[in-house]
């Protein structure tokens, strides 16, 4: 019986296993590198089809961020507001404004404002805004300065190493719940303790938190 | 020996097939999420509008004068939640989110929507809505009043925290120094006041 496999055949193995590990090392690296440099669009400015100011809206008039988000206590999502909240005050303010004219037309025709999304999230991780800004997650913490943002853009990296930072010590970031929606919030020298007795007020449990399945479900 | 090699040939191949299968698919999941377009729904995305004369669940369908403010006898005198300290300060936070842009967070009307064109509402502390039922403001707030859009996106328990806050708010503006508890002294009020 001839041999099935040439000699050289034996050789295959050793290739496979070195090819293999070099693979395996310059994927990884190549991974790391690529998640740390890549941009991923942070203060890259969205364009949308109304030039919306947050600057003006809720910097220098000062509305609450939930006057048009909602549902952000209630609800994973922080809902994007309806036509009708923004012809609740340009119903009568700055009516015939040429940048106001497609917020108009979507209130004649009853058709939507196709806004342009500016943080997605992979549809593989669970993320539910209302838990934490219950638990002490000020807006601008992952949000950056919105009130001073003519446009809108992603102000973090939004990465799973970033949301990490505070699923691994929540202690360094919660502010009490009456400054979440505080866009102006400093984080006081006290930051550690404060925010230890703050982990064990809202009952945080630190175990649970950096946890795969707390957001990979 | 040769067959060998072709066989080694077409396993690398359809090896090399396994890659194509890294792609975006678990990112974007075929799933729908309330703001995505879609053709195939009647208006073009997924969130819906209710059909006319839908009645929401949540709405009248179990205490109708909870949610319009109206009863048998008109509108509501009393607020239909117990009032607790706890209910006027969800009122006024809510109050200051969703009323005070317009109405000023002292009830005068002169916001700051005001003050970039909104024409302005009656002051609260005007006698005609001093001796409003409170169901009258909660009705306001939900259908809307002349140019102010209703407010229902804010859920009719904290419209009645509010109804109950504008109470405090009327109350604040005509007090007294016979008002304030003898335990408080009037004098650090006033300088309270002073240091801010």
């Amino acid at each position: 019986m001839p041999n099935l496999f040439p000699r050289n055949s034996n050789s295959f193995l050793w290739w496979t296993i070195g090819l293999g590990g070099v693979f395996v090392v310059l994927l990884i690296t190549g991974l790391t590198v690529f998640a740390r440099t890549h941009n991923n669009q942070v203060g890259v400015p969205v364009e949308q089809p109304v030039a919306f100011s947050h600057s003006l809206h809720a910097g220098s008039m000062g509305l609450d961020c939930r006057y048009c988000h909602t549902t952000v206590e209630t609800s994973n999502f922080a809902n994007v507001p309806a036509t009708e909240t923004c012809m609740t005050c340009h119903s009568q303010v700055r009516v015939n404004s040429p940048q106001l004219a497609v917020v108009q037309e979507s209130w004649d025709t009853g058709t939507p404002i196709a806004w342009n999304r500016v943080h997605d999230m992979p549809d593989f991780v669970f993320f539910d805004h209302s838990i934490h800004v219950a638990k002490g997650v000020g807006c601008s913490d992952c949000h950056g300065p919105v009130h001073q943002m003519e446009g809108m853009w992603k102000n973090e990296p939004m990465t799973m190493g970033w949301c990490l930072e505070c699923h691994k010590s929540p202690e360094d970031y919660l502010r009490p719940r009456s400054e979440v929606f505080n866009m102006d919030y400093t984080r006081p020298r006290n930051q550690v303790e404060l925010g230890a007795q703050l982990v064990q007020d809202y009952h945080i449990d630190t175990e649970k938190l950096p946890q795969c399945w707390t957001c990979h479900r | 020996m040769r067959k060998n090699r072709r066989g080694v040939l077409v396993l690398s191949i359809l090896l090399a097939l396994l890659l194509t299968a890294c792609g975006r698919n678990m990112v974007e999941q075929p799933v729908y999420r309330s703001y995505d377009v879609n053709p195939y729904l009647p208006q073009g995305t997924n969130a819906h509008q209710p059909p006319e004369g839908t009645v929401s669940r949540e709405r009248g369908a179990i205490d109708p004068a909870f949610f319009t403010g109206q009863g048998e006898g008109g509108m509501l005198s009393e607020l239909p939640i117990e009032l607790t300290t706890g209910v006027l300060q969800r009122g006024m936070e809510r109050y200051n989110i969703y009323c005070a842009p317009c109405h000023n967070y002292n009830g005068d009307g002169r916001g700051v929507v005001v003050q970039r064109g909104f024409p302005q509402p009656a002051s609260l502390h005007e006698p005609r809505l001093r001796d409003a039922d409170v169901g009258y403001f909660f009705n306001a707030m939900t259908n809307g009043f002349g140019r102010m859009y209703p407010y229902d996106r804010v859920p009719a328990e904290d419209r009645w925290a509010i109804a109950g806050y504008i109470r405090a708010l009327q109350l604040s503006q005509y007090g007294t120094p016979e008002d304030v508890p003898a335990e408080v002294q009037l004098e650090s009020l006033i300088q309270a006041e002073a240091d801010r």
